[in-house]
């Protein structure tokens, strides 16, 4: 022992070095999944993740072989048209919101987003199947699209807000001194400067959306054939993941997990580029 | 949902431009406020903007109202005996809630027990250990780990874990426990046990993000004065999760809320089986798995009032979760800015 | 970013033309899971002959009996034929009868998963009733030896499987249950649906057999044809006349001969335990419900043509698919009845 410390110093530089290596060793044990989930789907799916996956119709049960190039659409469809119900609605409450910092209504509106933001996707799906399929009386990718849409909501006003904030105070002062109407200022300098953010985030809130799948089960439901009406049922991957998981068929699994990997790999891609566009703007933020 | 880092921040992002953005704008003299032009495209802009802002808000109501109305029969029929009913029997017509509610209790709690000691400890890397070029990549990775959508993780348990739990953990925790109640019954892999694993890795992104912008936002002055009185990093690290106490609350219920909702990957392997039962190894039935499992086929009005009375329940404990997670967490991090 | 918006919208523009060009006509149903092996082939031969595309999602006969009510799709299938309470929901809320056009039959087998026991297994009633009430916790339980004697069974708990959806195919089985066991009647009952005393629930006949086929110790009900396509063993299950019968085409044409005479004018029949010696005891038919008066006449002619055709030529189909083709006399009974359905 060092001249001085006593026995109780040693404990204490002991129990700090123990937590240490604990919270280290969380930290390995937290990114354990990720790579066992991504390594998992790829040598499970690399043997059905050819040419006909991408190409083929489904083929009937039992049948090996086919592809999903219906839900491939289906899911592009199926975002489209949230993309479309969504956005315009996150846009302007975002620029309202990035608008309104100190109002009382806009604050209640921020909290009503994250509110929203927590709502269960199924829950979701219940809503639009009682006010878009009833009505119609007929499942469809419209009904999946209102259903993707209010679930983008959340996500995309929020990054639409906070990119608008993080511009510079002084470029709207320099559009306003200039005499520029409010409006024009904030259309035409404010949101093409923040642009790129907004559509990063919005390409996110669509990559979550594309994941969905509780929602869908009765809104869009499903269809075997090549379907890009959207007043009809239509495929998606999600779903279509579901079902040949569920199945005793192990060419369905295969091809399930040869799914799992594609949206696994688009969705990455998507947040690996949201996060390399915006790090450099809180970067400058002192975050 | 996952919240990214982004949308948690924002209580410290609208301050992040400094001080002098924060003040509302001053007051402008009577005189020149007369002379201000009212333009009418401000005026159609900031109707528009508001009319949609508007809408989110309505949304919301919206969605309460159609799920009350949806659900009127039931409610009804059995009012709030409703939520601890323990029946469930399409045939008879009789419906409960209690399993459901018991189910996702059960499931989310045993998710937040493994979930929370480890998230606290990425978050305590994340902002106390790591240094900066190692913090960022593995941020992210965590952050990626709550970008998969849930019906990959629902594949990954259904041929991974289930068996896995099914071959090599049931039996050896059954052998070697078997006095508890919580380990008695068949290994049938599928059930609470496989829920429960499943959602705490699905919850513990949220709750470490969102833990690690709580610790981050504690000044520094605290650490280098903890460090100055000859703390151990240990000690000094009690000292802020101490202070960011309500922050990680808030970070708890969020990852609550989240697991609380989770559908496709609790449905697939939770076993599907509406019966209250001690052990972790029998299967169950959560609030969400019901609805998603029996909501195209409820063939009488009873039955699909009772679901949406079920996907009631779920949406307002959903929003309580939030709603108070929230308000913790901003009032902490307005807390630590004015401190 | 403009050119990118200008792109999008003429790809969006493409899809919609390229759709109302080909003018396909699509129709779509929703329903059992049962006969989902041989209508996936039905609709895909037909689509390929005629053009007119059938999109059928199994969903259950539950969800195939709630979608035919709330008018959500254009024929459903079931293999519970609707009760008289369910066919006036839907006179009241879309307007039409319901027609129930047979399709095939088909057997439920008690699928397990136990490779040390190998295949042909055999059940008795009670020892049957026994697994589902869950009496009867372990595969070496003296019940199951004493009818199969010579049979390795294992120290290993029976997992057992049901339907956690509405099915058409638990309404066959629990039918059987509750005419040879009097305990089941009594706690259980019969229907699409039913309070399980013990078991994992399984999305579909497609999530049964997966269930099966994941879990070793399992045993679980499930369309013949499922347990066929998955390699899957199943049960000799013993009969009326005490023989213990494979289920086969054969055995189930034989179940529903010893019905021959009970045919009701509308179709609706359980064939369940019947009487002949090469009977299989859990046989069924599934149905078509099909609306007698569609508002959309074109798609009523498209729905009695292919019924037409599944009548005659589709019944060529089953017997590689595992399932019993019509009686001849059914089959010419249903024609008669597909042309009460209105097309014009």
């Amino acid at each position: 022992m060092k001249h001085g410390y006593s026995k109780l110093h040693y404990w204490r530089k002991s129990k700090s070095a123990i937590t240490t290596a604990l919270c280290v060793l969380s930290a390995l044990i937290a990114i354990i999944p990720l790579f066992l989930i991504f390594f998992y789907s790829l040598s499970q799916g690399i043997g059905a993740l050819n040419l006909d996956f991408f190409t083929q119709m489904p083929k009937p049960v039992g049948e090996s072989g086919g592809g999903m190039a219906n839900a491939i659409v289906g899911t592009a469809i199926l975002i489209g048209l949230g993309t479309l119900f969504g956005l315009p609605i996150s846009l302007f409450t975002g620029i309202y919101l990035a608008e309104h910092k100190h109002g009382t209504f806009a604050a209640v509106v921020r909290f009503l987003t994250d509110v929203l933001s927590g709502i269960p996707s199924i829950v979701v799906g219940v809503v639009a199947y009682i006010i878009v399929v009833l009505p119609m009386k007929r499942f469809s990718a419209l009904a999946g699209g209102v259903a993707l849409g209010i679930l983008m909501i959340p996500t995309a006003t929020r990054t639409t807000e906070e990119m608008l904030l993080l511009v510079p105070q002084s470029i709207r002062e320099a559009g306003l001194a200039l005499g520029i109407a409010r409006w024009k200022v904030t259309l035409r300098v404010i949101l093409p400067t923040a642009l790129r953010g907004i559509t990063t985030g919005i390409i996110l809130a669509l990559a979550r959306a594309a994941g969905e799948t509780a929602p869908l089960l009765f809104t869009a439901l499903g269809n075997r054939f090549w379907s890009t009406e959207i007043g009809q049922p239509i495929a998606s991957l999600s779903v279509f993941i579901y079902d040949y998981a569920k199945a005793p068929f192990s060419d369905w699994n295969r091809q399930a997990w040869a799914a799992a990997f594609v949206l696994i790999f688009f969705i990455t891609i998507l947040n690996i580029i949201f996060r390399l566009v915006t790090r450099g703007r809180y970067a400058g933020n002192g975050h | 949902m996952a919240d990214t880092l982004s949308s948690l921040a924002l209580p410290l992002g609208q301050n992040a431009g400094g001080g002098a953005e924060n003040a509302p704008p001053p007051d402008i003299p009577a005189e020149a406020k007369k002379r201000q032009n009212i333009n009418f495209g401000d005026l159609v802009f900031q109707g528009s903007t508001a009319f949609f802002a508007f809408l989110v808000f309505a949304l919301v109501f919206l969605m309460a109202y159609e799920m009350f109305k949806g659900s009127s029969l039931s409610i009804e029929k059995f009012g709030w005996s409703f939520l601890a009913r323990e029946i469930w029997d399409p045939v008879q017509e009789e419906y409960g809630a209690l399993v459901f509610i018991f189910g996702t209790i059960v499931s989310s709690v045993l998710a937040l027990i493994i979930a929370l000691p480890l998230s606290i400890g990425v978050a305590v890397f994340l902002s106390e250990l790591a240094p900066s070029w190692l913090e960022k990549p593995v941020s992210m990775l965590i952050e990626l780990l709550a970008a998969i959508p849930s019906i990959v993780y629902g594949l990954w348990g259904v041929f991974v874990l289930v068996p896995w739990l099914r071959i090599s953990v049931e039996p050896f925790l059954s052998k070697s426990l078997k006095f508890l109640p919580l380990f008695k019954g068949a290994p049938y892999g599928f059930g609470m046990l496989a829920a429960g694993i499943i959602l705490s890795i699905m919850v513990l992104p949220i709750i470490t993000s969102i833990s690690r912008d709580v610790l981050k936002a504690i000044p520094t002055m605290q650490r280098e004065a903890a460090l100055a009185l000859g703390a151990t990093r240990w000690e000094t690290t009690r000292i802020i999760l101490s202070d960011a106490r309500s922050g990680l609350l808030g970070a708890t219920l969020l990852g609550l809320g989240r697991a609380v909702g989770e559908t496709m990957a609790v449905t697939m392997v939770i076993g599907n089986r509406p019966e209250i039962s001690a052990s972790l190894f029998a299967p169950g039935y959560t609030m969400a798995s019901v609805i998603a499992n029996e909501f195209t086929e409820a063939t009488s009005d009873m039955y699909i009032s009772s679901l949406i009375e079920i996907a009631l329940i779920l949406f307002a404990v959903t929003v309580l979760l939030n709603a108070a997670a929230r308000l913790i967490v901003w009032s902490v991090t307005k807390k630590f800015k004015n401190a | 970013m403009k050119s990118l918006t200008i792109a999008l919208l003429l790809l969006v523009a493409s899809l919609v033309a390229g759709e109302a060009a080909l003018a396909q006509m699509k129709l779509n149903g929703a329903g059992a899971t049962f006969p989902y092996v041989i209508y996936s082939k039905w609709f895909d031969i037909y689509s390929k002959k005629s053009g007119v595309e059938f999109n059928y999602q199994s969903i259950g006969s539950g969800g195939g009996i709630k979608q035919v009510t709330e008018g959500t799709v254009d024929f459903g299938a079931s293999d519970a034929f609707l009760t008289e309470a369910q066919m006036s929901a839907i006179k009241e809320k879309q307007g039409s009868d319901v027609v129930h056009i047979p399709t095939v039959m088909g057997a439920v087998v008690l699928s397990y998963n136990l490779p040390a026991a190998g295949k042909d297994l055999r059940l008795s009633p009670d020892v049957l009733a026994g697994i589902y009430l869950g009496q009867i916790t372990n595969w070496n339980d003296s019940k199951i030896a004493a009818i199969n004697p010579g049979k390795n069974l294992p120290d290993q708990a029976i997992i057992v499987a049901h339907r956690s959806d509405g099915s058409g195919t638990t309404n066959i089985f629990t039918d059987y249950l509750m005419k040879v066991s009097k305990l089941w009647a009594l706690s259980v009952g019969k229907g699409t649906s039913v309070n399980w005393p013990v078991g994992l629930g399984g999305k579909g006949n497609e999530g049964v057999a997966g269930l099966i086929k994941q879990s070793e110790g399992a045993i679980g009900y499930v369309e013949l044809a499922y347990a066929v396509q998955n390699n899957l063993p199943y049960a000799l299950l013993q009969n009326k006349s005490g023989n213990f019968v494979q289920a086969s085409f054969d055995a189930v044409s034989a179940a529903a001969a010893s019905f021959a005479d009970n045919m009701p004018s509308d179709f609706r029949l359980m064939i369940t335990d019947a009487g002949g010696k090469d009977a299989y005891p859990i046989s069924g038919f599934t149905w078509l419900l099909i609306y007698k008066d569609m508002k959309d006449k074109t798609k009523a002619q498209e729905i009695t043509k292919f019924l037409k055709w599944a009548m005659t030529d589709g019944q060529a189909y089953a017997k590689d698919l595992y399932y019993a083709p019509l009686p001849g006399a059914v089959a010419k009974l249903c024609l008669q009845k597909i042309d009460t359905i209105t097309i014009n």
